[in-house]
């Protein structure tokens, strides 16, 4: 095939830097790192972002992604996030959390930032375990579901239910926009950008606290391969973790 | 150059405030605490008025965070607490001094340890001056002693902040907090509101390379270089180090003590100096870094000392430090839960004096 006749019809992002990532194969980080950056590039975004990173798989989301950043202690991004809309207003914040993050040592800080409406966004990706660390049990591992620390599966007396977090932001007054979402398909995937891109407008439109959780696989730690994983999501993450939109005051105008 | 409006009749936990309103604080971060809640009370209206953005946080942790994301931003921000609290924020201020970021942070100092009481004491000495989170590193502290200083010491800890990107803990304690004083309150000029321009995230324009305020090194040799930068930091702060000097010159006995504690050891010495006596006062303003080289020089005239703290024992280790080739010194200790009187100190010193 000639040159004249290649045409590019799958590009990356301006927003995403070029550059091979640490993630493990069959990862879904990749995935929602690209519909951010896309996002930021549609929506002329970038050149105001600032973003509250985390800890955990996604510590290193500020190699992959061009925008200025700053780390946030293990749960903290949203009262950084905080800090940095309440001092520059006209920034365009975001956090990127995964589940153990948010939903257990930072779930003090993602109520309370969603309960004051804060004005910024909040990527959630659940994968249902701690995978940076090895595997470990988070606040959202199914029940029966075995990692370092369930090996034999998560008990509902001694250990607790999976967290359902979208439903519980979605109850706080503050909040402007709540869903979720998942990464297993392309059909999936596409409406997770819908959800993103409209928890992002809520920002823009100063309407309010926007939450997006992306349900996720982690290949690695689910001891599975990638397909398996994909699997996984459909058939045991989604039943428990219903998809779509939770909460979307936007058809009344904003909060507060 | 300053102006000076007029006079006011203020407790030093508002002194604080408005210091910092002064030095064009734009976000304070706060919660709940006694003895230091006037500092967010004050804020959440004098803040908004002055243009800038009040928030009560739903803990410590989260506050020192807003902090550190307010400050990473080159905003100058602030947040208040007392020693429970002061625990809390460690997390944030490791971070801070890890990823320099500038933010001011006040502690009134109660006693401890655990919930301890809502009364005056020294015990976070250490925790002031050693770095009170994980890892090595240090971050300024000054000490006031007076309602003025608290004021006046608020307006620099900004400047001091942002011109050595670091986090500068004010070290008062209930006593300091909670008394009314008159003051002369006035406005700095010429403030930079955006000192931070080089280093701050503000957003990426197309003009300049993204940045990244992190504490994270893990490449081989990385955080080795990142501790090497810091410790020189510190040590570059030597010079700054601030020290109040009282009837030193021909004292034989010289008494150290900072913050309420230097106030009521001062009472003492005038008191002794009245019958005769020959006693001084050092009181250190700056903790850390502290007055090392004053505090030799004095020692090498053959002076000696003793060591007066609302606590069991921290400063007296930077006193033995700072003169430990040529002197030492005795310690007075008052402990946390009492309320320490000019008297109290009578006996004490009096005895070092006899050289009993």
């Amino acid at each position: 095939m000639s040159e004249m006749n290649e045409k590019i019809v799958f590009d990356k992002p301006e927003s995403v830097i070029d550059r091979a990532t640490h993630y493990c194969p069959g990862c879904h980080h990749g995935i929602a790192h690209r519909l951010v950056g896309e996002l930021l590039d549609e929506m002329g975004l970038a050149e105001k972002t600032l973003m509250a990173t985390s800890i955990g798989c996604s510590v290193f989301l500020y190699n992959y992604l061009n925008v200025d950043a700053v780390e946030s202690p293990h749960g903290r991004a949203p009262a950084v996030a905080t800090g940095l809309k309440r001092a520059r207003p006209d920034s365009f914040v975001f956090t990127y959390q995964g589940d153990g993050d948010l939903a257990s040592i930072g779930m003090a800080e993602i109520m309370h930032a969603a309960n004051r409406g804060e004005n910024m966004s909040v990527v959630f990706v659940n994968n249902t375990v701690y995978g940076m660390t090895g595997g470990q049990m988070a606040p959202t591992t199914l029940i029966g579901q075995k990692t370092t620390t369930s090996p034999t599966g998560r008990c509902e007396t001694t250990q607790g239910s999976p967290i359902r977090m979208s439903e519980i932001i979605a109850s706080l007054g503050g909040v402007a926009y709540a869903a979720r979402g998942s990464l297993d398909s392309i059909k999936n995937i596409r409406t997770a950008k819908k959800y993103l891109k409209k928890s992002f407008e809520c920002q823009t439109n100063g309407t309010g606290f926007g939450f997006v959780e992306l349900l996720s696989g982690c290949p690695t730690n689910w001891k599975m391969t990638p397909l398996q994983a994909n699997e996984r999501i459909q058939t045991e993450m989604i039943p428990y973790f219903p998809l779509g939109v939770y909460k979307d005051i936007t058809e009344d105008g904003g909060v507060c | 150059m300053t102006k000076k409006p007029e006079r006011i009749f203020v407790k030093g936990n508002e002194a604080i405030a408005r210091g910092a309103l002064a030095a064009k604080c734009k976000c304070f971060f706060g919660y709940p605490i006694t003895p230091q809640n006037d500092i967010p009370e004050f804020m959440s209206t004098e803040m908004i008025k002055a243009g800038g953005d009040f928030v009560q946080a739903e803990s410590e942790v989260a506050a020192a965070n807003m902090l550190l994301g307010a400050a990473a931003s080159g905003v100058r921000s602030m947040t208040s607490s007392s020693s429970p609290g002061m625990s809390l924020k460690q997390e944030a201020i490791s971070y801070m001094a890890g990823s320099e970021v500038p933010a001011v942070i006040v502690n009134m100092n109660r006693g401890g340890p655990g919930l301890g009481d809502i009364g005056p004491a020294q015990g976070d000495y250490y925790q002031s001056t050693r770095g009170g989170g994980h890892g090595d590193y240090r971050h300024f502290t000054m000490a006031p002693g007076t309602v003025q200083e608290a004021y006046d010491l608020t307006i620099r800890a900004f400047d001091i902040a942002f011109e050595h990107r670091t986090p500068v803990l004010i070290l008062g304690d209930a006593i300091l907090g909670q008394m009314k004083e008159p003051i002369d309150p006035w406005v700095p000029e010429n403030i930079d509101e955006e000192a931070g321009r080089d280093w701050a995230i503000t957003g990426k324009t197309a003009d300049r390379e993204k940045r990244l305020i992190k504490s994270l090194f893990l490449m081989e040799g990385e955080l080795a270089g990142q501790n090497k930068h810091l410790q020189a930091k510190y040590d570059a702060w030597e010079d700054l180090s601030e020290c109040e000097q009282f009837e030193c010159e021909d004292a034989d006995l010289i008494i150290c003590a900072y913050g309420s504690i230097g106030r009521i050891a001062k009472s003492a010495v005038r008191k002794f100096r009245k019958e005769g006596k020959k006693v001084g006062l050092f009181r250190p303003i700056t903790l850390y870094p502290f007055p090392s080289k004053d505090l030799k020089a004095l020692a090498e005239q053959g002076k000696r000392f003793l060591t007066i703290e609302h606590n069991l024992g921290q400063m007296v280790d930077d006193v033995r430090l700072a003169i430990r080739t040529v002197a030492d010194s005795d310690f007075y200790p008052i402990y946390p839960g009492n309320l320490p009187t000019p008297d109290e100190l009578e006996e004490p010193i009096l005895k070092c004096l006899e050289g009993k």
